[in-house]
């Protein structure tokens, strides 16, 4: 058990391909961190360098206090779980728990003890001298956390572990890993390109993009208050709803539409993009004002609710309403003046507001 | 439906009959003695003189020296088709191992070198090879026999193509769990390699059995004849009025290709499985 530091690491693949763009990243003993983000962003190179299967070209990590740039990998005291599982198929689920701890000189008996405590912790007990081909996917992806466990890590790291599960049992192992993790009190970092699983396992979540941290945070504080257009894209479903527009007068000017903004959350005098989550639309209550008025393409009825396709002017929209409800061809909208996420339009960062109100 | 299944079958059997027959024809001919091969030519009869005939061939001592058994070549060519094969895997495994996975230089480079030699078959460096051994004093040695003949492209290229597939988190698992080179080449390639090993072993045992030309060449002394040079000699050596021993010469030919054909047969499945699918 360790805390995790990631100093200023970038990674060059020959060629100037930066995978990995100056990250720093504190982890806590303990903490539960998910890399999360869209294919190519440098999630994984990360996760490859703190286990040492990747080279580090600039800066430093660090696991407990010990700097690990040139450390073997078996030597850096952590378990890595693959996205294929990686259990030796020739092996007996047994020997490949027992693997790692065999080559390290643990003596026998406390290979064996160690074993069967993780068997009972995975509940694999029962298929401990089957193969590994013997398995369905959610047990061998059992067997992989199995592998990870008896080591007794100062931190785990986990490389998309459920994208080859089914959904149902995604949900579940989901649960069980965060539930694990939480339990042994194992430093844990996760990488995965789903956002619903950073926003369900993570302490804290680091989104990256294009080799660079967009922003770290917890899931609440990534979801309410995006840093960046890329972040407010990415984390939520459905996405955001980002809108060109433009300030004007402190009010905020979509195409003919303009939505009226109080002192509070002003709008500086230039192209920006504003973002608003579906369910921070809501319909035009009686004798009030509408902020735009949308045309609509398409619904999706979603039972608990429906979420409403259409757009306004040339901009796509989408609004999450109550189902039942008759809908006319044109929606009057008010959106929720705390939820608005104003982006600077040419650097995708958060301009206003500032602090958004977070309950 | 019924004509098309009735015309595979015919051409099916016709295809057995030209493989087979000539087998039949050496065995039947091979129990019979040598006076009635000459007199009556090839038998398809069986001639009762099954346990004469191959007892004779094992245990009597022939060739020009008189000092060679049948049970000797026998035991030569098992020496040659196994130490052909062991030492084929081995060193092509190793070859492969080093190309996939360690990057040094001009790795690829090297593949392409190994893998030109598959132009290069021995009969094209017959004289060099020769010349080196000779000089190595290994002229009638079972390692002058065997040796040169070892680096195989065709064994690496397979391996390599095997390693290939297996996927890299193996590696980076193996890595993790604290194996070296050493400990990942034997722990997990090796185990997961068997049916390829197999597979490559009775093919490469197969072609060390049927060597003629190499042997004929490196050994001179009759200790170290192996079956398929041994046929042709019992037909050299009558003197005189003597009739040859045809029954013996097709026993021998039956004894020659016995080995490779129980190999095949034997190890099918795993030879089937090397080739076709990956155990992974």
């Amino acid at each position: 058990m360790a805390q995790v530091t990631i100093e200023n690491v970038s990674k060059t693949y020959s060629g100037d391909m930066r995978a990995v763009n100056s990250v720093s990243i504190d982890i806590a003993d303990g903490e539960f961190i998910v890399l999360v983000g869209p294919s190519g962003c440098g999630k994984s190179t990360l996760l490859r360098m703190v286990a040492g299967l990747e080279s580090i070209t600039e800066g430093a990590i660090r696991i407990g206090e010990r700097v690990v740039n040139d450390i073997e990998p078996a030597a850096r005291d952590i378990a890595m779980v693959f996205q294929n599982y990686a259990l030796y198929p020739h092996m007996s689920v047994r020997q490949n728990l027992a693997y790692g701890l065999k080559n390290r000189g643990t003596p026998k008996p406390e290979i064996e003890k160690r074993v069967a405590d993780a068997a009972a912790i995975l509940e694999i007990g029962s298929y401990l001298d089957r193969k590994p081909r013997q398995l369905s996917g959610g047990q061998r992806q059992r067997v992989a956390m199995g592998r990870a466990i008896v080591r007794e890590p100062a931190a785990f790291l986990f490389d998309e572990p459920l994208s080859n599960l089914d959904a149902k049992l995604r949900v579940q192992m989901r649960g069980e890993i965060k539930q694990l993790q939480k339990r042994l009190g194992t430093t844990a970092l996760y990488v995965t390109h789903d956002q619903l699983e950073a926003m369900t396992m993570a302490d804290r979540i680091v989104v990256l993009n294009g080799g660079r941290i967009e922003q770290i945070g917890t899931p609440l504080e990534v979801y309410r208050k995006p840093q960046s257009a890329f972040v407010a894209s990415f984390i939520g479903s459905p996405a955001m709803n980002l809108i060109p527009a433009h300030g004007e007068n402190g009010n905020l000017r979509v195409g003919e539409h303009v939505v009226a903004m109080s002192n509070g959350h002003a709008v500086p005098d230039s192209q920006v993009t504003f973002g608003v989550r579906a369910e921070d639309i809501r319909l035009r209550g009686e004798g009030e004002d509408a902020d735009m008025e949308m045309t609509i393409d398409y619904v999706e009825e979603l039972g608990a609710g429906r979420l409403v396709h259409g757009r306004i002017g040339e901009a796509r929209l989408a609004v999450s309403l109550p189902s039942g409800e008759p809908l006319s061809d044109r929606l009057h909208l008010v959106l929720d003046r705390d939820r608005l996420h104003i982006f600077d339009r040419s650097t995708g960062l958060r301009v206003r507001p500032e602090t958004a109100t977070a309950g | 439906m019924h004509k098309t299944k009735f015309f595979d079958h015919v051409i099916l059997l016709a295809g057995v009959f030209l493989m087979m027959a000539p087998v039949v024809v050496a065995f039947m001919t091979s129990t019979h003695d040598a006076v009635a091969v000459h007199l009556h030519g090839l038998q398809v009869t069986w001639g009762g003189h099954f346990t004469d005939t191959y007892g004779e061939v094992l245990t009597k001592k022939g060739g020009f020296t008189g000092e060679v058994t049948g049970a000797r070549m026998v035991m030569n060519s098992f020496i040659l088709g196994i130490g052909f094969a062991t030492g084929k895997v081995i060193l092509s495994m190793m070859a492969a191992y080093a190309i996939v996975y360690f990057r040094f230089r001009m790795g690829v480079v090297f593949f392409w070198m190994i893998f030109t030699t598959l132009l290069l078959p021995l009969e094209v460096r017959i004289l060099p090879s020769y010349e080196v051994m000779t000089k190595l004093g290994l002229v009638n040695t079972y390692t002058g026999l065997i040796v040169p003949l070892l680096a195989s492209a065709t064994g690496t290229f397979f391996f390599r193509q095997f390693f290939k597939s297996v996927p890299d988190e193996l590696l980076e698992a193996a890595r993790i769990d604290g194996a070296g080179p050493f400990k990942f080449f034997f722990d997990i390639l090796v185990p997961l390699s068997k049916t390829m090993i197999a597979a490559i072993f009775i093919i490469m045992f197969v072609y060390g059995w049927n060597q003629y030309l190499w042997p004929m060449l490196m050994t001179n002394e009759e200790g170290f004849y192996t079956l398929v040079r041994g046929i042709k000699q019992i037909l050299l050596v009558w003197v005189g009025s003597q009739i040859p021993d045809y029954n013996q010469a097709f026993a021998l030919a039956i004894l020659a290709m016995l080995p490779p054909v129980l190999i095949v047969v034997i190890f099918q499945s795993w030879f089937i499985k090397g080739l076709t699918e990956s155990d992974k």
